[in-house]
Formats: C-alpha cells, sequence, structure tokens
C-alpha cells in the first residue's frame, strides 16, 4: 500500500470520519467523563491503547474467525485489552483509576472499537489497521478533549484543573455555570458542538455544490457560444 | 334557468373592474388578532405583579426585570441578524419571555446571573430549536431551570425581605434575616439596593416546619412576602390572568384545572416537613389557600403553562397537561427536596405536549372505521 493512503487511514480519523463527531459513536464516555480535560485526557488515551491492540489482533487473526460469530470473537480480542488497560492504569495512574470509574472497564462495550474490528480491521492488513485504530483513538480523545474544555471552562472556571484567574476567579463577578460540568451541560455542549459541525458541513457541502453548478454551467456556455457562437454574433452586430 | 342567468351576468361584469379581482384561498373573515398584539397584550398583564414586586423589593428589582428583558431582545437580535433571519423582536415574544425571567428570579440575584438566564433563554431554549412557536419548553422557565443548577448559591443566596408588610411587623422569624450589619459582620456583602434578607420564602418556611404565613395572610396575597420579583402579588397575577382570558389569548380550562387539581391535592396530600429531631414531620396544616398563594402558582398558571407554543392542541390535553402540572407542582413542594416545583412541573408537562397531543387527537370526520360500517 502506498504511503500516502497508509498515511490517510491515520489522518480521517480526525477530522473527516471523527468517530464522535461525525459518525456519533461512543457517545456515552463522551457525555460521562467530559466533565475536566485531564479526564478526557486519560479516557482518549486508554481507549486509544485498546483500539490500537484490538485492531492489530482483530487484523491478525481475521482470516480464521468464522464469520458467524465474529462479534463475540472481537468482544473476547476487545475484552482482554480493556482488562490490561484497566490493570495499567490501576497501577500507575490510580487517580485516574478513581476519576473514570465504571467507565474505564466499560470501554469493552465502546461501540467505536466494535465499530473498528469490524468495518475495518477484520478487512485490512496489520499496519493499516494499526494506523486506523491509532487515528480513530487520537479523534476520540480530540472530540473529547474540546467538549471537556469548554465544559470546564463554562463549568468550573479551570481548565486541566488549573483556576483561570481574573474575571472567572472565584469570588468574582464572572461565575462559571455548574449546569456544564453536570449531566444537562454534557448533553449541551455535546449538543452545540455536533451541531457547530453540521452547520459547518452543510455550509462547505453547499458551496461546492454551488461551484460545481458553476463549473458546469460555465462549460455548458463555452459549449453553447462555440456551437452558435457566429450565428449570436451576427444577430448581436 | 336562473341559475345560468345569474352565471352569464357575473361573466358580463367581471370586465368592468378586473384589476380589482382579488383570487385568494380562505379564510376571508379574519381578526385583527396577531402575534405582536397577543404578545404585547401579555407584557402589559405581567406589569402589574412587576410594579407590586418593584415596589415591594425596591429599586433593584426594576434593574433586573428591565436588564432581563433587554438582554433577551437584544440576544434575539443580534443571533437573527448574525444568521441572516429576519429580526422579529417587535412581536414582543423576546420581550416576554426576558420580562418573566426576571419575574422568575429574587430580588437579591446578580445582574450578571440574570443576563446569562436571559441569553439561554433565547439562545439556546428558543432559537436552537428553530424560534418562536418552535421551541419545546417554555424559554423564561428552562432559562430558570438552568440558572437554578448553574448557580445554587447564587439563587438562593438570601431572598430580600420586602419593604412593607400590610400587618406592619417583620412576618418571619428573625432568626432566618441578615441585615447589612450582620452581613459584614458574618465577612458577606449583601447585594446593592437590599438592606435585609432572610434566608426562607413562604415554601422554605413551610418546608422547615416553621408556622409563618397561612393562606388567609393578606401579605400572600398582596405579594409582600419573600420571594422572586414578580410571583409573590397573588393579586396582580390574578388580574392580570383574568384580562388575558377575558381577550381569549389564554383559555380558563388550563389555569382552573392547574388551579383545582392543587387545591384537591392540598386537602389530601400531607406536607413532610423536617421536624426538630431530624425526623420527617408530616402536616396537614398548609391548606389549598396557601398552595395557590405561595410561590409561583399564580405566575405559571396564568402566564407558564398557558404558553400558546408549548401546551397542547386541544381542549381536552390542555387540562389533562395542566391536572399533571398541579400532581407534579405538589409532589415536589409536599415530598421533594426542593420546596417549591412549579418550574420542573411545567417543564415536564412541556417535555410530554407531543405524547399528550398524539392521545387526544381529534378524529378527522368520516374516517372511523366504525362509523363508516354503521356501527357507531
Amino acid at each position: 500500500m502506498a504511503e500516502a493512503s497508509l498515511l490517510r487511514e491515520f489522518t480521517k480519523g480526525l477530522i473527516k470520519e471523527n468517530p464522535v463527531l461525525v459518525m456519533v459513536l461512543g457517545c456515552c464516555p463522551t457525555l460521562a467523563v467530559t466533565t475536566g480535560v485531564e479526564n478526557a485526557i486519560g479516557m482518549g488515551a486508554a481507549a486509544t491503547l485498546v483500539l490500537l491492540g484490538s485492531n492489530v489482533i482483530v487484523s491478525v487473526i481475521r482470516r480464521w474467525i468464522p464469520n458467524e460469530i465474529r462479534i463475540a470473537c472481537y468482544i473476547v480480542v476487545i475484552a482482554s485489552f480493556v482488562s490490561m488497560t484497566q490493570l495499567l492504569v490501576k497501577a500507575f495512574a490510580p487517580d485516574l483509576d478513581k476519576a473514570l470509574g465504571i467507565f474505564l472497564p466499560l470501554i469493552v462495550v465502546n461501540c467505536i472499537i466494535l465499530a473498528r474490528a469490524e468495518a475495518f480491521a477484520s478487512k485490512n492488513g496489520v499496519i493499516a489497521s494499526a494506523l486506523d485504530g491509532l487515528g480513530m483513538g487520537a479523534g476520540f480523545t480530540l472530540a473529547m478533549l474540546v467538549i471537556s474544555a469548554i465544559r470546564e471552562i463554562l463549568g468550573a472556571g479551570k481548565i486541566a484543573g488549573i483556576p483561570i484567574t481574573g474575571e472567572f476567579a472565584p469570588g468574582s463577578v464572572l461565575q462559571p455555570a455548574t449546569a456544564f460540568v453536570m449531566a444537562p451541560g454534557a448533553l449541551l455542549v455535546f449538543g452545540l458542538v455536533l451541531g457547530t459541525i453540521a452547520a459547518l458541513r452543510l455550509r462547505r457541502t453547499r458551496a461546492e455544490r454551488e461551484a460545481r453548478w458553476q463549473a458546469a454551467l460555465a462549460a455548458w456556455r463555452e459549449v453553447e457560444t462555440a456551437r452558435s457562437g457566429p450565428k449570436r454574433a451576427k444577430a448581436g452586430g | 334557468m336562473s341559475e345560468q342567468s345569474g352565471k352569464t351576468g357575473a361573466v358580463a361584469e367581471a370586465p368592468a373592474m378586473p384589476a380589482r379581482l382579488v383570487v385568494a384561498s380562505s379564510p376571508h373573515i379574519r381578526t385583527d388578532e396577531s402575534i405582536p398584539k397577543i404578545m404585547w397584550t401579555v407584557f402589559c398583564c405581567l406589569l402589574p405583579a412587576c410594579a407590586v414586586g418593584v415596589s415591594v423589593f425596591g429599586i433593584r428589582a426594576a434593574v433586573l426585570l428591565a436588564v432581563s428583558t433587554a438582554t433577551a431582545v437584544a440576544t434575539e437580535a443580534i443571533w437573527q441578524k448574525l444568521t441572516g433571519r429576519p429580526v422579529t423582536i417587535h412581536d414582543g415574544s423576546a420581550a416576554v419571555t426576558g420580562l418573566l425571567l426576571g419575574m422568575v428570579c429574587g430580588a437579591g440575584t446578580s445582574v450578571y446571573v440574570v443576563m446569562v438566564g436571559a441569553v439561554f433563554a433565547i439562545l439556546i431554549a428558543k432559537q436552537l430549536f428553530g424560534g418562536l412557536g418552535m421551541n419545546i419548553w417554555n424559554p423564561a422557565l428552562a432559562a430558570r431551570a438552568f440558572l437554578q443548577v448553574s448557580f445554587p448559591v447564587e439563587m438562593n443566596a438570601g431572598w430580600p425581605v420586602p419593604k412593607w408588610t400590610i400587618g406592619g411587623s417583620p412576618i418571619f422569624d428573625p432568626k432566618y434575616y441578615m441585615t447589612a450589619g450582620q452581613a459584614t459582620a458574618a465577612g458577606k456583602t449583601l447585594p446593592w439596593g437590599v438592606d435585609c434578607v432572610t434566608g426562607a420564602t413562604v415554601l422554605h418556611e413551610a418546608k422547615e416546619g416553621l408556622k409563618g404565613l397561612t393562606g388567609l395572610s393578606p401579605d400572600l396575597w398582596a405579594g409582600s412576602a419573600p420571594g422572586c420579583i414578580g410571583e409573590t402579588s397573588a393579586i396582580a397575577l390574578i388580574a392580570g390572568g383574568l384580562f388575558l382570558i377575558y381577550k381569549r389569548y389564554i383559555r380558563w380550562e388550563v389555569p382552573a384545572a392547574f388551579f383545582l387539581t392543587i387545591a384537591a391535592l392540598a386537602l389530601v396530600l400531607p406536607m413532610k416537613t423536617h421536624g426538630s429531631g431530624g425526623a420527617p414531620v408530616y402536616t396537614w396544616d398548609y391548606g389549598p389557600l396557601f398552595h395557590l398563594a405561595a410561590g409561583g402558582v399564580m405566575i405559571g398558571g396564568f402566564f407558564m403553562l398557558t404558553d400558546m407554543v408549548t401546551s397542547p392542541l386541544t381542549v381536552k390535553g390542555q387540562v389533562i397537561y395542566a391536572i399533571g402540572a398541579g400532581v407534579l407542582v405538589m409532589l415536589i413542594r409536599n415530598f421533594g427536596g426542593y420546596p417549591e416545583g412549579v418550574c420542573y412541573a411545567i417543564l415536564i408537562m412541556n417535555t410530554l405536549v407531543p405524547m399528550i397531543d398524539r392521545f387526544v387527537k381529534p378524529k378527522v370526520y368520516g374516517t372511523d372505521p366504525k362509523a363508516a360500517r354503521g356501527e357507531a
């Protein structure tokens, strides 16, 4: 496979096929653990690790997996990596483990991971699958980072746990709106981010359609002028 | 034959004034009602209650009401300008939303919080859903709920004590009072324009098991009781509401069903109050009149439950919706953690409106299969 297309397997997950913001997968952790930037990065890193591992293994064993029970096989692979990740986090980042709570083991049912195993890793080579996993993981982390940054700034007046000084400082006039770090804020910010992206995509699609239409119109005019130009010119003169 | 000749006559007449023949589909006879007229009437009907609020809580209340209304109108104008939609602030709907939001905030709320609420009401609760006529929830109440969750301390820090009472003496237990001097001693500052705050509204007191105002207290009906700016004066709100009913802008069935449900449940359900020893005490002491006059029942029943956009389409549906809201109010007040439940009750019923509408969908004439077979 050419290098350019391998690179594309990585970059597509960031924006164009972003698992959260475009495919709307993995909403549960996106809503639940985006109360702060630290949680979002931790969750993103853990999910990326699982995604990378499961994509590679599923890709390696894809020819031996019977089609009828493939989902069960993917789940076994994913569950193994989730257990490993959970033990690693427990060992080296106990605070993060406490903050993520049940959502760390719940990565096993994160639909991004199953979706990539089913849609990509089971049909592609090992290197492409690894890059796909990394790209999707990065896209997941990026989306959670955006949402958690908005929520933490508006809802707690902090960014990554560090209080923002100035107007947002505790006791001053502008107080953070606690609703944003609570459950309603998660749905609200997620919806607003999705809406903004949908609006941007719509605008771009419209612009592209307009450009194609203009190009077609120009081409048609050219053909028309070439065919009936002399006659028109005569009429005009 | 006469029909024939008539037709011929019409044809013969037609060429005489061809320019004046306007062909339009029905309806041909219309009233002069319009959205701006209805909205500005509602706005005016809210003003008596606002006036009482300003007289009870002072100039700060007027500032908050003005800021809330102005912010709501400005937000609507800016959003519509930015998104290239026609600017419709003249229709008064944003002004009504802003005023209602100001009325359901305490007079001690900071100006910043009220502004955030007004922006939320217009931008998130109204415009993002498609603007006037498209919103699921009453924008003012959605903003009130947002503020309640976002600024729990700010929204309940202290309720300014009324500047006058009909009895002339303080209505509440002075241990809940905090004067400016006491606040300074405690290292706090009262909001400007407020001399004295109390930690408890009428419903807070009831929840705490204190015998404050009863349903027959003139203060409770006139409005000289701690509470939100525009909700305390039951009499002024009733006057405004009755005028809207007289103008037929709202249906009498909705507030009637709401009030009757609350009154009936106030007779039946006891209120769970905090006893002295920590164990809850159930009491029937607060009767129907107390529950109707205290808190936001009047402003909710006349001005929010009847919101044309967020209530069901048919009368039957509206009555179900009003009864549901009344039940929820009493359940939250008597057994819930919050002392007041009107805001959440109405928001929950707003959410259920599509289901209610489906449930009470009128049959289209001639589509009933039984009737078609001649069985009905």
